[in-house]
């Protein structure tokens, strides 16, 4: 082990290979909402993620998929939570968000919000966000119904 | 996250400040709601403070937008930054509002 005046900040190579797993747990509450998304817009920004990338795609993203698992998934319910799990690393973010609802048609849920039909409608535009901002959008039930959606770090 | 509502010449100005998004969208509606109940026809929101928007946040633009011109007034949006405009491109939403880059060029186009 390095003794504290030896040690050095990891270089370029090392930290290649660093990553942060983080785990949140929340209750079917939109209050709880911007909290998780400033804890994991922070540790994409200590991992170089784009200034856009947290700005924008992360926090937009994970908003909607939050809100969908408490409003959609758990009904607002006391009681049933919400999970959030983000793997970061300098590459890539992967984020799951898992509520106990019983899980939607992806494909059935995705409309197109920009067409001239439904660009008046006040809703449809969350999963078409999750797609425009995320590199991949998944759905599928495992320990509940879980979002996965994974955005690469642009240089 | 904060709406500060002011009154210029006939316009009423809406500043956001923080997020627009599903936990607080209904208090902006209200408020802005609120104006038009009192008659007031033009209204500006200046979005120089706010962070990001989510789905719901822009559908309440889209609510106001529409209850705006069923009363026969206007509405403008301001300041919205590079982030904010490209959330407004890619639903293409920009075709929808009346877009300025700054409060004065926005007050101006009444």
């Amino acid at each position: 082990m390095m003794l504290p005046q030896e040690s050095e900040a990891l270089d370029a190579v090392a930290s290649a290979r660093l990553r942060v797993a983080l785990e949140l747990e929340i209750p079917s509450d939109i209050r709880y909402i911007e909290s998780v998304v400033t804890i994991v817009a922070r540790h994409c920004e200590q991992f170089h993620f784009t200034p856009r990338q947290c700005a924008l795609n992360i926090p937009v993203a994970l908003t909607e998929a939050l809100s969908n698992a408490i409003l959609r998934g758990n009904g607002e319910r006391d009681g049933p939570r919400v999970q959030v799990k983000a793997d970061v690393t300098p590459a890539r973010l992967v984020l799951e968000v898992v509520d106990e609802g019983s899980g939607f048609d992806l494909a059935e849920c995705l409309v197109d919000p920009t067409s001239p039909d439904n660009i008046e409608r006040e809703d449809g535009r969350g999963l078409f966000l999750m797609t425009r901002l995320m590199d991949e959008l998944e759905r599928f039930t495992s320990h509940g119904n879980v979002i996965r959606m994974t955005l690469r770090r642009h240089d | 996250m904060s709406f500060a509502i002011k009154k210029q010449g006939e316009v009423v100005v809406v500043d956001v400040d923080g997020q627009l998004i599903v936990g607080n969208r209904s208090e902006l509606k209200q408020k802005v709601l609120d104006e038009l109940e009192r008659g007031e026809k033009k209204v500006l929101i200046d979005f120089s403070h706010t962070g990001y928007i989510d789905s719901s946040g822009l559908g309440v633009l889209v609510s106001l937008s529409k209850k705006i011109r069923e009363q026969g007034g206007e509405l403008r949006l301001a300041n919205l930054n590079d982030d904010l405009k490209t959330l407004f491109e890619l639903t293409k939403l920009d075709t929808l509002f009346q877009i300025a880059d700054t409060k004065e060029r926005a007050l101006q186009s009444f």
